[in-house]
């Protein structure tokens, strides 16, 4: 699992969660909430979908590192590759 | 009544198992044409049962039809398209001058089940129990959707009165209007109880669940065959104004509120009791200073239960005698039971009868009950009257919650 891989995961997780957003310009550096529409409700759409999906656990401490997809990719690639992803 | 100000339609939309304009609605009821589908019940295999084919998307977002509820996308569909009936100039009107008031049979059984279906698969872990629950199942959820949708600001919630649920949305409605609350309404019955296998299994443990080798011959009231109810989804929701309101936007008018009555069998949870019925159409003719003869059809709540058709049918005897106009009819033979939207649903589908003076028949009776037989019932097939001003819409439900309805053509004494 490359961080390119686990941004396509979030990407693949927002395009189920939010079907109405246009994915294909989505800027990895830029927080997604600015770029996309997207709420709380959303983000903790996200952190369920990793659990179930994935076996990713996301304490609520940790919500921020959601932020953007170069912050999750930075941040889930060493749950991803515990889990020997 | 007549201190208070006087409540008319304006607008209406609805979307029932064989039809989503009153005009589909209506042509199927006239053609003889019931539309019940079979579907897969979880845990109960398959079952007749109204499926409604609307386009959601129509007015919400995939995201709104994710997070939301499938009442809630019904709820919207009727609402819009009602708001599209009403020739409501919507960004001109107050926001929060506006109402929804929806009857629901009940709330939150489908999100619940699917849930615990959800964390099943999970070893039951609540930590896979979706976030979007309370949202969802909160009692208020379809009326708190429309208002999301439309920008509304004023006042929303359901009223659940059971079965006889769709005329209390628009009763509810109709006492706001005439408090002075709101200054338009949208108001109404939705349902989504065929994605709920428990109200299924509770129909069918109960041996009230309809069952037939034709599905759309499943729901039969007044036949002496009947065997139960046939669960559908559907929605009706109307648009209400005080009569001067309409009058001074050059609305056109659909029909009148003339009376109404809810009462309370106090006896018992699921069996009717007519002579509660008997009063409280006796009461909704009194509040809309009608004698009885003065009913040009009666819509009937019947749902093809054993009981409860001959407990209707001995309350309408009860109070239609020496009534040689007033035509008696039933909708549920055609979509089966929409449970909160069945009251409304069924009094549209009966609206146009103001217009053309058709009245549509109860269908599928192959054998008429002998203890269902009314003067004036229409069987099989529509047919044509003199003139039609004035419809009584019964809606009953458990608990012993009794409505009647009384609305008339517009403009008619």
């Amino acid at each position: 699992m490359t961080k390119d891989d686990i941004k396509q995961v979030v990407l693949d997780i927002i395009a189920d969660i939010a079907p109405d957003e246009d994915l294909t310009a989505v800027k990895p550096e830029v927080r997604l909430r600015d770029q996309l529409s997207l709420d709380s409700m959303d983000f903790l759409d996200i952190v369920m979908e990793l659990r179930k999906k994935h076996g990713i656990e996301v304490p609520e401490a940790d919500y921020v590192q959601l932020a953007s997809l170069d912050s999750c990719a930075n941040y889930l690639l060493p749950k991803f590759e515990a889990k020997g992803k | 009544m007549s201190s208070k100000p006087r409540i008319v339609i304006t607008g209406l939309g609805l979307t029932a198992p064989n039809g989503n304009s009153l005009g589909e609605f209506r042509a199927n009821l006239l053609a003889g044409k019931a539309r019940i589908a079979v579907i897969d019940v979880r845990h109960m295999g398959k079952h007749p049962a109204g499926v409604c084919d609307f386009d959601a998307t129509k007015w919400q977002k995939r995201k709104e039809i994710r997070n939301g509820t499938r009442v809630g996308s019904i709820s919207i569909f009727c609402a819009r398209e009602a708001l599209g009936d009403s020739g409501l100039d919507w960004d001109k009107v107050e926001k929060s001058r506006v109402g929804v008031y929806l009857g629901i049979t009940e709330h939150g059984n489908v999100e619940t089940e699917n849930e615990i279906h959800n964390i099943s698969q999970f070893g039951n872990d609540t930590k896979y129990w979706t976030h979007h629950h309370n949202p969802r199942t909160v009692a208020n959820n379809p009326a708190g959707e429309v208002t999301m949708n439309m920008g509304i600001t004023g006042p929303h919630y359901t009223i659940g009165a059971a079965c006889a649920a769709g005329n209390a949305g628009l009763i509810q409605a109709a006492q706001m209007l005439q408090l002075g609350e709101v200054d338009i309404a949208f108001a109404g019955g939705v349902s989504e109880s065929i994605h709920t296998f428990g109200i299924f299994a509770g129909f069918k443990n109960q041996g009230a669940l309809g069952a037939h080798e034709d599905p759309t011959k499943a729901s039969r009231p007044f036949d002496k065959n009947r065997n139960g109810i046939v669960i559908s989804e559907g929605g009706a929701i109307y648009v209400l104004e005080r009569l001067d309101d309409a009058l001074a936007r050059g609305a056109r008018i659909i029909a009148e509120i003339a009376g109404w009555c809810i009462n309370s069998d106090a006896t018992d949870a699921v069996l009717p009791n007519p002579e509660r019925q008997t009063e409280c159409v006796r009461m909704a003719l009194q509040r809309a200073g009608m004698k009885p003869q003065d009913i040009h059809i009666v819509s009937t709540h019947a749902t093809a239960t054993a009981l409860g058709d001959i407990q209707e049918c001995t309350a309408l005897r009860n109070v239609f005698t020496d009534c040689p106009d007033t035509k008696i009819n039933n909708t549920k033979s055609f979509i089966g039971h929409c449970m909160g939207a069945a009251g409304a649903l069924e009094l549209a589908g009966n609206l146009p009868s103001f217009e053309d003076n058709w009245v549509h028949p109860t269908i599928n009776i192959d054998e008429l009950d002998p203890e269902c037989a009314m003067p004036g019932l229409v069987i099989n097939q529509p047919i044509k009257v003199a003139r039609v001003d004035t419809i009584l819409n019964n809606s009953f439900g458990m608990l012993g919650i009794n409505s009647a309805l009384i609305v008339k053509k517009y403009g008619v004494a």
